[in-house]
């Protein structure tokens, strides 16, 4: 039993290892705030700005979640409960607009229309790319949840109006919640849509301490809130989801429900979630196609072709979406096959990195190299790390998913069968977990391709990417050049999106995404 | 053909010890039952013996070779052992055919083999279908199939038939029983199901506390249990006192014969426990019948029989006495009846 022994510790030496190197951020954040000093951070932290900053924040993640919650779960209900008209197509289009980076929705809205900007433009942006972080989860809640318990309420006397509040919201009320959370850590991580919109936020601000002033004490006290803030959310996500789990699906999940009828409400429904389409998919991609064929020279020099560029940001995520992808092997193996309460300490401590905004982690990075390891910094290492330790916890779902997928009962039997170890792994474990690694690497490289934030901050001199290419052409005001960039980011995207949608279709409902 | 044999096996993970010397001989080409409450070590016998656990100490012999002493250990791969794992474990990503066909080398796989292993569990139609498309029973054929298809020295069945539909376990159990009879390979069977022991095995080893505890035919267990404990855990067991006196025993229900057959040593005289099975129980109506006097309580009917329950307030057990009747009775509850025992009987001494 030696080697069976050997396995587990060689598994958790190396979950620490990547647990470790995930931390690694926080550690560095904490270490540049040590050495900055508490006296200049209490200086930094406890003025007007940061008040300001907050209330920005605030107010702008009340509105917007509670928007992004209605609209997500009204889609998701109607799509999955009503007999309205075309809800299958309808079910794709709703997703969609995850695929388009929030700054180029911004870029949509104020390169036709400059009056959408500020609060009110931060709230129209932001709502429709992110109300799917609450469909997605609803939607597949609402499809996996046991119809019996509101067939059980209609026998007792309750009307389908009374029906839906108390026993259909009640049972998807902390996947909403939990939605709504996800939300609100991407609104605390974005930072292009804002900056586009010219709403103050704490990633603008940070970044224009730390890009434009140089003021890296600011940025970094600056960064402290967030990560409080996001740790704060995070962990209250993190109470729901346990909460949530009691909720799920039945063993009368896989029976076929009764669609409510919407009547004569149906023409207004579709006309609302077609509305919701169009605002959230539609401009977006109308206003690239119409900068497209409008085209438009630039003053700026144009330091990356398309296809140049693009190759870089393929590079980069194809990299870093291999790397986070094998990271996350190890401890999802460890986590499912030998679990115990220092391997669930170990997987909870990976999560803490989806409360870290990229920016966070790209600044955490360069402080770190500025001072011990110059040499690093503005590699192309340097950016592709970042990108793997941010989008980490998407790879982790999936491939804890995958390993679900293979237990080792499977293996055992293929070795009792008189096969090799090599060939049990080739032959049973890859063909049952492979699946699930390709959705990890299509859902990081997915991210990374349209990731902004860091990139500009990482991006070795003298390479642009797609995203800082558009970045560097918006800027500039050439919204004709920048089009074709937002447009190759899509059409990128788009490939490695459809695989991944139908490894999420084949698994079964309920089995939550955690975007 | 292959005998297996273990002496003196041990077995610990961390500080649990789960088998603590076991010793199990069994005959070539027969079929043996590991019984066993859970937590008892049936499993890991049967992944010690399949070569997925190591022993610790202690020996493991098939056919004569020596799999595992301790030192010495030959791989799952190379002992050609049939596991079949509790619910099948069938490959999801491939098809019967394919599944059958895993343990196979390349030429074989294309040969009739499969086809004719498929027949044999009576899925010769099912080759190309996914293991989600079957039933629970066809599953675990198909893994029998799959397990059968090395030709293996031995076969090993863990809990084969807990996870299907009562309905179903009777008929799969036959089934499976047929098959293997007709391969004529070894079997070992774990089960914590007495019923599932009794009625499908040649052999039967009683697990405890990570030894054997008994070993034999189901007929022995069931008649000359070696103490009380196994007698409570093998079918319902009356439990009487009683006085020994040299060949014979005196209970309220009767003076019986002691059994003296098997490895059964008789107690000495003096007051005594004595197992009284359900069937040794005789009812009468008539109230001059010899016999203690009781009234039923609770009568069952099964069909081919029927369990009644009966209280005797001479007795002073804790509860009552459970009887079977062929058939039908026509003793309702509330009757009053006499009670009395036949044939021989086994005893311990009372203190025990």
């Amino acid at each position: 039993m030696s080697a069976q022994r050997r396995r587990p510790r060689a598994l958790l030496a190396l979950s620490c290892l990547v647990a470790g190197l995930l931390l690694l951020p926080l550690a560095f954040l904490f270490l540049e705030a040590h050495q900055v000093g508490w006296s200049q951070l209490s200086s930094l932290l406890f003025r007007q700005l940061t008040a300001s900053l907050l209330w920005n924040m605030v107010r702008l993640a009340v509105v917007v979640t509670a928007l992004a919650a209605i609209i997500g779960t009204a889609a998701a209900w109607c799509v999955e409960r009503t007999d309205l008209p075309g809800r299958r197509i309808l079910a794709m289009l709703l997703v969609l607009p995850l695929a388009i980076p929030d700054f180029v929705v911004a870029f949509g809205w104020t390169s036709v229309l400059p009056a959408v900007s500020g609060y009110g433009g931060a709230i129209l942006v932001m709502t429709s790319g992110l109300y799917p972080m609450v469909y997605l989860p609803v939607a597949a809640s609402l499809r996996g949840a046991d119809p019996s318990q509101e067939e059980t309420a209609r026998t007792l006397g309750m009307g389908s109006v009374r029906t839906f509040w108390r026993v259909t919201l009640r049972q998807a009320r902390p996947t909403i919640l939990a939605g709504c959370l996800l939300v609100s850590l991407a609104l605390l991580a974005e930072y292009g849509a804002f900056e586009i919109l010219g709403y103050q936020t704490f990633t603008t601000e940070i970044f224009t301490e730390f890009q434009v002033g140089f003021n890296a004490p600011a940025a970094c006290a600056l960064s402290l809130v967030v990560v409080v803030i996001g740790l704060l959310v995070l962990a209250g996500e993190g109470s729901l989801r346990d909460r949530g789990r009691v909720a799920g699906a039945g063993h009368n999940a896989s029976r076929a429900r009764v669609r409510q009828r919407l009547g004569r409400w149906r023409w207004p429904a579709l006309a609302g979630l077609s509305a919701v389409v169009a605002l959230a998919l539609g401009v977006p991609i109308g206003v690239i196609a119409y900068w497209m064929v409008r085209g438009g020279s630039s003053t700026l020099p144009q330091t990356a072709s398309v296809a140049n560029a693009a190759a870089h940001t393929i590079g980069y995520s194809a990299a870093a979406a291999v790397i986070a992808t094998i990271a996350a092997l190890p401890v999802a193996l460890l986590a499912v096959r030998s679990p115990s309460r220092v391997v669930r300490l170990l997987e909870r401590s990976t999560y803490i990195v989806q409360g870290l905004p990229g920016l966070v982690i790209a600044l955490a990075l360069v402080f770190f190299c500025l001072h011990y390891l110059a040499f690093v910094y503005q590699t192309s290492f340097l950016l592709i790390a970042a990108y793997a330790i941010l989008f980490f916890p998407l790879a982790y779902v999936c491939v804890r998913a995958s390993v679900l997928q293979a237990p080792e009962g499977l293996e055992e039997v293929a070795r009792s069968l008189g096969q090799r170890p090599l060939a049990v792994r080739l032959r049973v474990t890859l063909p049952l977990v492979g699946p699930g690694l390709a959705a990890a690497f299509c859902l990081v490289f997915l991210s990374a391709v349209t990731e902004l934030t860091a990139t500009l901050i990482l991006v070795p001199t003298g390479v642009e990417t797609l995203a800082t290419q558009f970045w560097a052409f918006t800027g500039n005001v050439s919204y004709g050049a920048a089009a074709p960039y937002a447009a190759a980011m899509v059409a990128i995207s788009i490939p490695p999106g459809i695989l991944l949608s139908r490894w999420f279709d084949r698994r079964p409902a309920g089995s939550g995404l955690r975007a | 053909m292959t005998e297996v044999s273990i002496t003196d096996l041990h077995k610990a993970f961390g500080e649990t010890a789960v088998l603590r010397g076991l010793a199990l001989e069994t005959a070539p080409g027969s079929l043996t039952a590991i019984l066993g409450p859970s937590g008892s070590g049936k499993t890991t016998l049967l992944r010690v013996i399949a070569g997925l656990e190591r022993a610790d100490r202690g020996r493991i012999c098939l056919a004569g070779q020596v799999v595992d002493d301790g030192h010495n250990y030959v791989r799952p791969e190379g002992r050609r052992v049939g596991y079949v794992p509790q619910e099948g474990s069938l490959f999801p990503h491939l098809t019967v055919e394919q599944n059958v066909g895993f343990g196979l080398s390349r030429k074989d796989r294309r040969g009739d083999r499969v086809a004719s292993l498929l027949k044999m569990v009576g899925l010769g139609r099912m080759g190309r279908r996914y293991p989600h498309q079957l039933s629970g029973g066809q599953q675990q054929r198909v893994a029998l199939a799959r397990a059968l298809a090395i030709d293996p020295q031995l076969v090993l069945l863990d809990e084969p038939f807990s996870a299907l539909d009562p309905s179903l376990r009777a008929t799969v159990r036959e089934e499976v029983r047929g098959i293997l009879a007709e391969t004529g390979i070894t079997t070992l069977l774990v089960t914590h199901d007495q019923e599932e022991a009794l009625s499908i095995a040649d052999q039967v080893a009683v697990l405890r506390d990570g030894v054997v505890a008994q070993f034999g035919s189901p007929h022995q267990l069931y008649h000359d249990p070696v103490d009380l404990e196994m007698a409570r855990f093998l079918g319902d067991a009356n439990l009487v006192d009683g006085m020994v006196e040299g060949q014979k025993v005196t209970t309220a229900l009767g003076a019986m014969a002691l059994r003296s057959s098997g490895d059964v040593t008789p107690p000495p005289a003096g007051p005594a426990v004595v197992l009284l099975r359900p069937e040794q129980i005789v009812l009468s109506a008539d109230q001059d019948a010899a016999g203690v006097r009781g009234r039923i309580v609770r009568s069952e009917f099964y069909g081919h029989d029927s369990l009644i329950d009966v209280v005797c307030d001479q007795l002073r057990l804790g509860g009552h006495i459970r009887v079977r009747v062929q058939g039908a009775t026509r003793l309702k509850e509330g009757t009053e009846v006499a009670v009395s025992a036949s044939g021989d009987a086994q005893a311990w001494p009372k203190s025990a």
